[in-house]
């Protein structure tokens, strides 16, 4: 059975830590990080990028359009 | 699976529109008018209608939206945007022409402005953000506060008595015969932004009918003046804004 | 053939802007100006030319029309009278900073306020030195006779386009009520799409093309660095068109002792007192601003090294006897004569006033 994966590529300069992708994710893989871009805003990372299904909520969510999206049919793995 | 196997240009199912140029939005983190601008970008790449599109920027919070969607714009006075908007309908009638309006911009210094352009069915599209406050200018009342709602201008919360009540523009739009379609809808979900993008699709695609005027209301969130976190903001917009300015179709 | 009609000021207003090609027109009924959209209306240009005649919600809405319209390179105008100009000028310094070519019509009435409806001139202030907030000027067009109704619309865009730069012709209520005889321009076809590129394309709002980025129009920049750039090319704009666009009248100044320095129907009256003058032997002449801004202060410069004095006639407290006595700096006695409210002069009262203030002072 094919398995749905996903990840996330967060423009961090222009991420502004608005935190409403980390709500808007239903697996609960973005997570806003300690670290800080140049212009102080703690940005999104993907804290369990394991559990990303790529379902694009973040992205559509994202007020400032930073987070592209990926999706990929995986093999059932091992 | 590694991520660096996800993240290939083959995988890519979501990304910012090509209507948007590169410049970082100036708006607060977590703001309503970044979603709402991505969204009339996204529409107007889908439709292929880049060379077709005016668009007519406010004065308020969005007085600078002409920085961000790659079509001509036109940036009005305070209230104005309609006449303008109006006039170009009017003077090249293939052309896509959309107003991008603030609460305190349609529903208090334009109020005349949004009601007789609406009346004379001009063929044009509304998007209307109503945050219930004057971003921009540092968090005073606007006509859509609601009662009770502390601004900088109503420090202990909007009185009825003193100030009226919240102005429900867009129940009185509906009602005249000029609008086709008129809706108000919200960005805080993914659901939410779907239904949004839907109704915006909706209405530039009627542009083409000649029908009347296209009148979609956001209500939104404006974080820096409510004074709460984005996320706070969206669950306070849900339990006090969405009771006063419900969500869904009013006409067509 | 020259076609030649009886017709009033303000209906050929509205007849000259459907000739020379005018795109849209965007007005509120007020007196007395009403009849030019009241003609417009009746002749249907949208059928004939295809031009857009609009009744708006109010003068803001109207000129911000006109804003909207100009925006997008088309020959757009609208007008009023006094107190609906006053409420334009919001929309007017917006098009000024946004640099854009439009026609503005002021058919002047008394004020203050709600004022009379009959004929002044005590928008001059208004008209010339900006009239809204912010540094800008207007180019200000003042018609002496429904001829100059008619040719003034056509100079009006012209000079509009020339210097992307808002016109107004101030008129006021005798001449755009008054009827003579005009002749009427030949028809201009109304600029099409591939003119407007032409003309206007390097900043209209027409439609993103792939070969150019998208226009703005604007008149805003938060870096008080960069809009301060801008005001000095408007300034340097100004310079231009006060250097290449002064256009006056003179009638009899050449060996005239006294000049009478009058514009619009005020011209005309100064014009017989000017004959009344010299049949009792006094050598006046009379000066008539065609363009009050740019003013023609080199020529009364020029006069003021060899005249007497200068009598500034105008329906007004005294306005545009400021530019004169600037023009003439002291060199000589510079008065004022007007009547005010929407009161007329005669032409006699214009040569006693002459003789009190000027001639027989001890």
């Amino acid at each position: 059975m094919a398995k749905i994966r996903g990840a996330i590529k967060v423009d961090v300069e222009k991420c502004k830590g608005c935190g409403l992708c980390v709500v808007a994710c239903p697996t609960s893989v973005i997570a806003l990080s300690r670290d800080v871009n140049s212009k102080g805003y703690n940005y999104a990372y993907m804290e369990v990028p394991e559990a990303c299904t790529g379902c694009a909520n973040c992205g559509l969510v994202c007020p400032d359009s930073v987070i592209d999206v990926y999706r990929v049919k995986a093999g059932v793995e091992a | 699976m590694e991520v660096k196997d996800i993240i290939k240009e083959e995988n890519l199912v979501y990304t910012k529109s090509k209507i948007l140029t590169d410049k970082v939005f100036h708006y607060c983190p977590g703001c309503s008018h970044g979603v709402v601008h991505k969204l009339i970008a996204e529409v107007i790449e889908e439709m292929d209608i880049q060379e077709k599109t005016i668009a007519i920027s406010p004065v308020g919070c969005s007085v600078l939206a002409y920085n961000y969607l790659a079509v001509d714009w036109q940036e009005a006075a305070h209230g104005r945007a309609p006449a303008l908007a109006t006039a170009v309908s009017r003077l090249m009638p293939d052309k896509y022409v959309f107003a991008y309006q603030g609460d305190g911009d349609l529903a208090s210094i334009g109020t005349a402005e949004i009601i007789h352009a609406c009346n004379r069915g001009e063929n044009i599209v509304i998007i209307f953000i109503n945050n219930g406050i004057y971003g921009m200018t540092g968090g005073q009342m606007a006509p859509t506060t609601l009662e009770g709602m502390p601004t900088s201008t109503s420090p202990y919360g909007r009185d009825v008595k003193l100030a009226g009540h919240p102005l429900k523009i867009t129940d009185l739009i509906a009602q005249l015969p000029g609008t086709e379609y008129v809706t108000r809808q919200a960005v805080h979900t993914p659901a939410a932004v779907r239904k949004c993008k839907k109704a915006i699709l909706k209405a530039f695609q009627n542009v083409g009918k000649k029908n009347g005027t296209q009148f979609i209301e956001v209500v939104s969130t404006c974080n820096s003046g409510w004074k709460l976190s984005p996320v706070k903001a969206n669950e306070w917009m849900v339990e006090n804004m969405f009771p006063v300015y419900p969500l869904g179709d009013l006409k067509g | 053939m020259a076609e030649y009609r009886l017709m009033k000021g303000n209906e050929v207003i509205a007849e000259a802007a459907i000739r020379c090609g005018c795109d849209g027109y965007f007005g509120y009924p007020i007196t007395p100006q009403s009849e030019i959209m009241e003609t417009l209306m009746l002749r249907k240009p949208w059928e004939e030319t295809g031009m857009v005649v609009l009744q708006a919600e109010s003068e803001i809405a109207a000129i911000n029309m006109v804003y909207g319209g100009a925006s997008c390179g088309k020959k757009v105008m609208t007008s009023s009278s006094s107190p609906g100009i006053s409420l334009k000028q919001e929309g007017i310094t917006y098009i000024a900073g946004a640099e854009l070519p439009c026609l503005i019509v002021n058919v002047v009435r008394g004020g203050p306020g709600l004022g009379t409806i009959q004929p002044a001139q005590s928008d001059y202030f208004q008209a010339v030195k900006g009239g809204g907030h912010g540094d800008y000027h207007l180019i200000v067009l003042a018609p002496a006779s429904v001829q100059e109704m008619n040719d003034f619309v056509a100079l009006s865009f012209d000079l509009a386009f020339k210097y992307r730069n808002p016109v107004m012709i101030l008129s006021d209520g005798v001449i755009g009520q008054m009827m003579e005889k005009v002749k009427l321009s030949e028809y201009k076809p109304r600029w099409t799409d591939a003119e407007i590129q032409k003309i206007s394309g390097s900043w209209a709002t027409t439609g993103k093309t792939p070969d150019r980025d998208y226009h703005i129009i604007t008149s805003l920049d938060l870096d008080s660095a960069k809009q301060e750039i801008f005001n000095h090319k408007l300034i340097a704009k100004y310079k231009t068109i006060s250097e290449k666009e002064v256009r006056y009248e003179k009638i009899s100044c050449d060996d005239a002792e006294y000049i009478l320095v009058a514009y619009g129907s005020s011209s005309r009256i100064c014009q017989k007192a000017v004959d009344l003058c010299r049949e009792k032997g006094i050598k006046v002449g009379l000066l008539r601003p065609i363009t009050l801004f740019p003013y023609p202060t080199k020529i009364i410069q020029e006069m003021a090294k060899r005249v007497k004095g200068f009598l500034a006639v105008e329906m007004s407290a005294g306005q545009m006897v400021e530019d004169v006595r600037l023009a003439v700096n002291g060199k000589v006695p510079v008065e004022h004569y007007g009547r005010l409210g929407g009161m007329v002069p005669t032409p006699n009262d214009v040569v006693k006033a002459l003789e009190e203030k000027l001639i027989n002072v001890k």
